[in-house]
């Protein structure tokens, strides 16, 4: 109890998040993608549906095309074939940028604004994306904050922050746009392991208020207790889709308990 | 012997008398052409740098190759071609002031360098920055505008500050296009006084005066390039003391509580 650094204790502060946070959430279907880099192929035909306000996690050993499909799923990769569906209807004829509106991303090494304050990361994108004004994007940057515990925080250097406090500004960042759908990619690999349990606690609560997530984690307590289905991928391809209890008590295929039998 | 070096090279009286054409137009004119070259260099060579990282070889090229001509050329034979082959052109405009010609010239020349420094600034940011901006549904010039260029700026200022200084020493080379006595920059007026008094001293105080110019701007950089690596450090390692300041202050609380809770 003595001498607790007053990060931690900042870190673990829950989260409030609004009632009507998932009110715009949408379900989430990729058909048969795939991804080629020349003649290497990362994605070999993944299909996959996350209904409105579920949540998915994927898991699976690096170099399995996990980070590839969230990246292709916000077409920040452009998918080589296949499609990717927001509400039944399919996104890939569209332009990127309507894609990415509607679907926030979390990286793991949260990418925020080194130039700009906390609230500064916030506002900008508000500003150029949702063309709002100064003082709405400010009022509505304060809420997000605060929902994520670090309105204290609004007007210092992403750099003065923990990384747990950094990857929860980067939430609360993607949440202000009002997504429709979440991708997590590994958001809490880069952090120490004391500050891994705030950001999982935040998304917990995301999944919870009924936020669409697609969640490529390594944390396997997540998974099994988050999660309302898995995902196991392995080169470039979905091996087993089932719930938390099946994939982690009853694992159909030798790959998956053999990844199962190293990470736990 | 040290009579005759003294003599030549730091002759008061010829120093003295050049000083009030030195003060009166010299080092205004350099200052000018310096200064406009820098500004208009800095436009354009940010130009030159976003056409530099584009993804389009329609844009890529081009920069490529005029970085390539106005880097590799040296720079009075720039100064010469733009300020006499376009003089008899542009007389209407200029009425033979060689200035804006001069000034054209230094910029391309200097937009060449800055590009450059600017290209690997921008470069030199971390690619999530980009990523994430996309992500959140930014286009790519708004990307590059707002979030990738301003940080690759701060990153070269002091590479910057080293180009206005080597544009402060190109400068003496309008002296070329051929100067009206009020028009002359600091060499040209050095130069004027050392033929007609047949002394060095005069170029020696000019001298003085690029010196007064750059040297402070050589530490300016120094003190800029130090600040920018330590920064960030500096900051963080004040966090951390005020965390574990405000760790202290809990455990004393703590401690004060249970005495006289005892």
């Amino acid at each position: 109890m003595n001498g607790e650094p007053t990060t931690i204790r900042q870190d673990t502060a829950t989260p409030s998040l609004p009632d009507d946070l998932g009110a715009h959430a949408c379900s989430l279907e990729v058909r048969e993608l795939t991804k080629s880099f020349g003649e290497h192929q990362v994605l070999r035909g993944v299909s996959l549906s996350v209904g409105a306000g579920r949540t998915t996690c994927i898991i699976g050993p690096s170099g399995s095309g996990k980070s590839t499909l969230l990246h292709c799923v916000n077409r920040l990769e452009e998918p080589s074939g296949g499609d990717v569906l927001l509400a039944g209807r399919s996104m890939l004829t569209e332009s990127a940028d309507v894609l990415r509106r509607r679907v926030g991303t979390v990286f793991q090494h949260f990418n925020l604004f080194p130039h700009k304050t906390v609230l500064g990361n916030i506002v900008l994108p508000l500003r150029t994306v949702r063309r709002m004004s100064a003082a709405q994007a400010e009022a509505l940057a304060m809420e997000r904050l605060s929902e994520v515990g670090l309105a204290a925080k609004a007007g210092h250097r992403p750099a003065n922050l923990s990384g747990g406090q950094q990857q929860r500004v980067a939430i609360a960042r993607a949440l202000a746009m009002e997504p429709e759908v979440m991708l997590f990619d590994e958001a809490t690999s880069a952090l120490d392991p004391e500050l891994v349990k705030g950001v999982l606690g935040l998304m917990q609560g995301l999944a919870e208020h009924g936020m669409t997530m697609l969640v490529v984690t390594h944390e396997m307590g997540f998974a099994r207790q988050v999660a309302d289905e898995v995902v196991f991928m392995d080169r470039g391809l979905v091996v087993e889709h089932a719930s938390p209890s099946e994939i982690f008590e009853d694992p159909q295929t030798r790959r998956l308990k053999g990844f199962l039998s190293q990470v736990l | 012997m040290l009579d005759n070096v003294l003599h030549s090279f730091f002759d008061l009286h010829s120093m003295a008398a050049v000083l009030p054409e030195v003060l009166a137009y010299g080092l205004r004119n350099t200052l000018v052409l310096a200064l406009a070259a820098t500004v208009i260099g800095i436009l354009l060579g940010l130009v030159l740098a976003v056409m530099g990282v584009s993804g389009s070889r329609w844009l890529r090229v081009p920069a490529r190759t005029y970085t390539d001509v106005f880097r590799g050329l040296p720079a009075i034979l720039t100064i010469l071609l733009i300020g006499q082959g376009l003089a008899p052109l542009t007389t209407q405009w200029f009425r033979g002031n060689p200035y804006p010609l001069g000034i054209l010239a230094l910029s391309l020349i200097s937009s060449a360098y800055i590009g450059e420094i600017f290209r690997s600034g921008i470069q030199s940011i971390d690619p999530g920055q980009l990523k994430a901006c996309r992500a959140l549904g930014m286009s790519y010039p708004s990307a590059m505008r707002l979030v990738v260029v301003p940080q690759g700026i701060r990153r070269v200022l002091p590479a910057l500050v080293n180009q206005f200084i080597a544009i402060v020493k190109d400068s003496s080379l309008v002296y070329f296009l051929g100067l009206l006595t009020t028009q002359r920059e600091l060499f040209r007026v050095g130069q004027d006084a050392a033929v007609t008094t047949g002394n060095l001293s005069p170029l020696v105080t000019v001298g003085l005066c690029y010196l007064v110019i750059t040297v402070p701007l050589t530490y300016l950089v120094n003190w800029t390039d130090h600040r920018l690596r330590t920064g960030a450090r500096v900051s963080v390692v004040v966090d951390v003391e005020g965390d574990e300041r405000a760790a202290e202050i809990e455990r004393s609380d703590r401690l004060v509580a249970e005495r006289t809770g005892r």
